[in-house]
C-alpha cells in the first residue's frame, strides 16, 4: 500500500485552494536500469476529487507527471467543515484514497 | 468511538462495497490510451476529439523561461471562460506530448498548478475545451537546461 497523500486546504472567502502531494514513483518509462532495460512504465493515471462525496473533479495524468506528484486547484462556494477526499489509481491498478477537511478561515 | 484512520478505513471499504454492488458514487475512472500515447500536441487534441484550438487571452499558462530541471517544472494554468468541460497540458517535443487532463464541473475554478516532467526545451501548451465543442490555448516557450526522462 503507497503512502497517503497530503492535502492541505486553504480557504479563501467562499473558495477553497487545496494543494495536494502525492507519493508515487511516476516511472515515465524512458529510463533505463544498470544494465540497459527499460524500466516500464508505471504512473497514476486516473485521479478523482470528491467534495463531500460527489465527485466534482477527475483528471487523467500521463507519464509526464513529475515523480510524487504535487498539483493544486480551487473550488467554488466551500464552507468549513466541507470534506474534500482525493482517489488515484495507478496503471497497475493500485488505489488509494485520502480525506481532508476545509478548517475555518 | 472510531479514531480517524478506522474512519477512512471504513469509508474505503464501504465505497469498495458499493463499486462492487455497481453503485460507485462517482464516475468510472476513464483513461483515454490513444490520447495519452499521440505524439504531437496536433495528434493528442485529434485523439480526445477536439476541436482545432483557437490562441485565447482567456486561457493563461505560466511557468518558468528556463526550467533548470527537466524532472520538476512547476506549471500553473487555467482559464476564466465559462462553461469549460476539459483543460488539458501539453508538451510539444515530450515522447508523449498530452500530460494531463483535467475534467471539471461548476463548482471548479478552472486554475491549476502540476508539477512537470519535460524531456527537452519545447512549446507547451494549456488548452481549454468548452461544452460546446470550441477549444481555446494558450503556448509558452520553455527552455530546459537538463532533460527529465533519463532522471
Amino acid at each position: 500500500m503507497s503512502e497517503a497523500s497530503r492535502i492541505r486546504i486553504v480557504p479563501a472567502g467562499a473558495n477553497a485552494t487545496v494543494r495536494v502531494l502525492m507519493s508515487h514513483d511516476m516511472e515515465s518509462g524512458q529510463r533505463k536500469d544498470g544494465s540497459g532495460k527499460i524500466i516500464p512504465a508505471w504512473h497514476i493515471q486516473d485521479v478523482t476529487v470528491l467534495l463531500n462525496g460527489k465527485s466534482v473533479m477527475t483528471a487523467e495524468w500521463g507519464t509526464a507527471v513529475a515523480k510524487n506528484p504535487f498539483w493544486q486547484f480551487t473550488l467554488k462556494g466551500t464552507k468549513a467543515g466541507d470534506k474534500v477526499a482525493i482517489q488515484w489509481k495507478d496503471s497497475r491498478g493500485d488505489t488509494r484514497i485520502d480525506e481532508a477537511t476545509v478548517g475555518s478561515i | 468511538m472510531m479514531n480517524r484512520r478506522q474512519t477512512l478505513q471504513h469509508s474505503w471499504a464501504v465505497a469498495t462495497l458499493l463499486g462492487t454492488a455497481g453503485f460507485m458514487p462517482f464516475r468510472a475512472f476513464a483513461y483515454d490510451k490513444a490520447a495519452f500515447e499521440a505524439k504531437s500536441v496536433t495528434a493528442a487534441l485529434k485523439a480526445l476529439g477536439a476541436s482545432a484550438p483557437v490562441a485565447s487571452a482567456d486561457v493563461t499558462l505560466q511557468g518558468p523561461e528556463i526550467a533548470d530541471n527537466g524532472a520538476s517544472v512547476l506549471l500553473s494554468f487555467g482559464t476564466s471562460l465559462p462553461n469549460i468541460k476539459r483543460v488539458l497540458l501539453l508538451v510539444e517535443k515530450n515522447p508523449s506530448a498530452l500530460v494531463a487532463s483535467f475534467s471539471v464541473s461548476p463548482v471548479v475554478d478552472s486554475q491549476f498548478s502540476l508539477r512537470i516532467k519535460m524531456s527537452q526545451s519545447s512549446e507547451v501548451y494549456a488548452v481549454a475545451l468548452t461544452q460546446d465543442g470550441k477549444a481555446y490555448f494558450a503556448k509558452r516557450d520553455i527552455k530546459v537546461t537538463l532533460g527529465g526522462c533519463g532522471e
